[in-house]
């Protein structure tokens, strides 16, 4: 098909022509329907509008206005070959010589920007868009390797990616030297920090102390206050949680969650960046020595990080639990499974049972009542292993795999078993 | 209660020169002074740590109130506690670093953030940077220390746990995962010493300036729908939730669906 669009100046004339016989066809076959130009600019340069020109006859005979813009659509194309590309709402922001940065350390656990992580990224864009005589570019350092692609929707406009080996692990130190040597080119105007157990809250307090900034912490809320010094006020938790402390924003803050809106009108160009020179390498005095295998049955289901649920399709019992061994899963279940006499009270998931904040969960034969998906409303990825697709726990699933639940699971064992003798082997 | 930690003999070489900084704690509801529940903790971990000597700081004001939540780490089985008077509103960092490099401790432990005033949690990192020693927080247990090289158990979210190893001397910070204080004795606790010792004091200038009310609620986040129209609107109102966009793997045998599996949860590096 030829790109090159034709005009017919004849039938355009009818078209706009109300009293032309042929109009109503004419604009049919133009693919307009009943629509006509609801507004134009009249010979004085007044807007004119045809108020009846709106909207479309329903199937009740009634005449709706729809207002979301689906159905002006054509008009808006006429005579252009209108692309049908989804609307990509969000403005596109680039920020070519800022004045300052706001430099962000997200947490990024599992290697992706925690809703932590967005929150704070919106306080930073709050703080770099405040006075658009100077913009400023939010910053963000990232350690290690992660799988975030959206960096630039949730508002970063530079990209620190500081991916090296020596950065894994619990690694403060490295770490603290890295930002420091960042603090030194860089000097980001604002530092802002998670303050989250063992992420932010951690490196947040040592960058503190090692470039002599008293910080603020616990901060959850900003205002601009011209009597300020760097011109923000900030409200920050303070003695357990029991007191708010209003005080100048400083330069190194330390910030809660829900702190501020995460961003969603914009997008940045998250443009990579990187230090001028190499890290200095240095002896950490702390050695990471890995993490202790604990007993997944003695974790509360509430902060598990990984549970394999049985429901009532579960029948082979000693093979779930079995997989529950292998796999290092926490175990959880359905209220039948529950009220069968399977599992223990206390491993009940839902509305009734426990409200599980799991990363992964993984659930067998469960249907997915209402009261089940209510407790897990918070996990991230969720896999169903039913035998029904129309049910409700796949709808819900990140990833559903329809299949008997015993051979399933014992498939997996098998798997998981055989990929660690090959890793032992090579080992 | 550890009496061998306590008597004078056990000053022999080899022992482990602990130092736990307490702070004077704050009851959630009544408001009364007590003993802090990390400090508490922190002093606890110490005597679990065999062949220890261990020495309790505090720095602030010596008032009644104070004293009595003082007397309650006394109470756990100590003879003494080492309170430098600090003025009310002094920073007592310098007089705890000054302290602290006058009694030498391998090991200092404290809580992680106080129960009163700012309690910011800073303290240790800064004590860390003055010392220039290397600081861990969050720990759930201390399992051995052997040549001057300890090793940590550090809580981890979930209930995980990660062992660690550095270098003494060191500050290390006490999660709430460690196990739980013993109570606190009346005797004991009346009969226990507070030696005084001096150190200048420095006021803290900066927090002048701030003003401290009680907590507010924080507000509670709303779900807000961004639509152009109200059509749109009322449909995201409307709209069941749905969990769109899974991926479903029908007519595959038991083996492909474990495959797939086991993909998604190397992915999210759960299977250890
Ligand atoms: C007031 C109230 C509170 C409740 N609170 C809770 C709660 O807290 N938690 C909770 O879980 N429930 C709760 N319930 C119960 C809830 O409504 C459901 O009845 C329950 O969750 C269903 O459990 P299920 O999915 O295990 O069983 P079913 O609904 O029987 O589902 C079994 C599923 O397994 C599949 N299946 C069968 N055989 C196999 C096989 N061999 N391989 C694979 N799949 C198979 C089936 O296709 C089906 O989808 C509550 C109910 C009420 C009224």
């Amino acid at each position: 098909m030829t790109e090159i669009l034709r005009r017919d100046p004849r039938k355009e004339w009818i078209a706009r022509n109300r009293l032309h016989p042929e109009h109503e066809r004419v604009l049919f076959e133009l693919g307009q329907g009943t629509a006509v130009a609801t507004e134009w600019m009249g010979p004085n340069g007044v807007i004119r509008k045809n108020p009846h020109g709106l909207g479309f006859i329903g199937p009740n005979g009634i005449k709706r206005i729809d207002r979301s813009g689906v159905q002006q659509a054509p008009t808006a194309g006429r005579g252009a070959g209108h692309s049908t590309t989804t609307a990509d709402d969000r403005r596109h922001v680039e920020i070519e010589a800022p004045a300052f940065l706001v430099a962000v350390v997200p947490d990024m656990p599992g290697g992706r920007l925690s809703s932590h992580d967005r929150d704070l990224l919106g306080l930073a864009r709050q703080l770099a868009d405040a006075d658009s005589e100077r913009q400023g570019a939010v910053l963000a350092v990232v350690f290690g390797s992660h799988k975030e692609d959206g960096f630039g929707e949730a508002g970063v406009d530079r990209l620190l990616h500081l991916d090296e080996e020596v950065f894994d692990g619990y690694t403060p130190e490295t770490r603290l030297a890295a930002l420091s040597a960042i603090e030194r080119e860089l000097a980001p105007y604002y530092w802002l920090l998670p303050d989250s157990k063992l992420g932010g809250a951690d490196l947040g307090r040592r960058l503190a102390a090692r470039i002599q900034e008293r910080p603020a912490t616990g901060v959850w809320q900003i205002e601009m206050d011209d009597t300020c010094e760097l011109g923000w006020r900030c409200t920050a938790r303070g003695a357990a949680g029991t007191t708010d402390i209003q005080r100048a924003l400083p330069r190194v803050a330390l910030a809660l969650s829900e702190c501020a809106e995460p961003v969603s009108e914009t997008r940045h160009a998250a443009q990579p960046m990187a230090l001028s020179q190499a890290l200095p390498s240095q002896l950490g005095r702390i050695e990471d020595l890995g993490q202790v295998a604990v007993d997944p049955a003695g974790v509360a289901l509430a902060e598990a990080e990984f549970i394999l649920s049985a429901g009532n399709g579960v029948k082979d019992w000693d093979g779930f639990h079995h997989a529950a061994k292998v796999l290092g899963a926490t175990e959880g279940a359905s209220r039948v499974a529950v009220d069968d006499g399977f599992m223990p009270r206390h491993r009940q998931v839902g509305a009734t049972g426990t409200w599980v904040t799991a990363r992964v969960y993984l659930a067998v034969g469960i249907s997915g009542a209402i009261q089940h998906l209510q407790g897990i409303q918070s996990c991230e990825k969720v896999i169903a292993v039913n035998l029904d697709p129309g049910c409700d726990m796949i709808k819900r699933a990140d990833l559903a795999v329809i299949g008997d639940s015993a051979k399933v699971l014992a498939a997996l064992v098998d798997l998981v078993a055989q990929q660690r003798e090959e890793k032992r082997d090579a080992a | 209660m550890q009496p061998e930690a306590q008597a004078p003999d056990a000053q022999a070489r080899g022992a482990l020169e602990v130092a736990v900084l307490v702070s004077i704690g704050r009851h959630p509801l009544t408001g009364r002074a007590r003993r802090a529940d990390q400090d508490a903790r922190g002093v606890e971990l110490a005597m679990s740590l065999d062949k220890s000597r261990i020495t309790l700081v505090h720095a602030g004001v010596l008032d009644e109130e104070s004293e009595g939540a003082l007397r309650g780490y006394l109470g756990m089985g100590f003879q003494a506690l080492t309170l430098v008077e600090q003025p009310p509103g002094a920073d007592v960092i310098p007089a705890l670093a000054s302290a602290l490099s006058e009694a030498k401790p391998q090991l200092v432990i404290t809580g992680e953030r106080a129960e009163q005033g700012e309690g910011s949690g800073l303290l240790p990192y800064l004590l860390a940077e003055r010392l220039g020693w290397p600081m861990v927080s969050g720990l759930a247990n201390v399992e051995k220390v052997e040549n001057g090289v300890a090793t940590l158990l550090q809580a981890l979210p979930r209930g995980q746990r990660r062992r660690l190893q550095v270098r003494l001397p060191a500050i290390v910070t006490v999660d709430g995962a460690a196990s739980a204080a013993r109570q606190s004795a009346y005797g004991p606790a009346r009969r226990g010493e507070m030696r005084l010792a001096e150190a200048p004091a420095v006021f803290d200038e900066a927090s002048n300036d701030w003003t401290v009310q009680a907590a507010r609620k924080r507000p509670k986040r709303l779900k807000i729908v961004k639509a152009a129209s109200a059509r749109d609107r009322f449909k995201a109102a409307a709209a069941k939730a749905e969990g769109g966009g899974g991926q479903v793997l029908s007519d595959v045998t038991p083996e492909q669906g474990a495959e797939a599996i086991y993909k998604l949860l190397k992915e999210e590096a759960v299977l250890r």
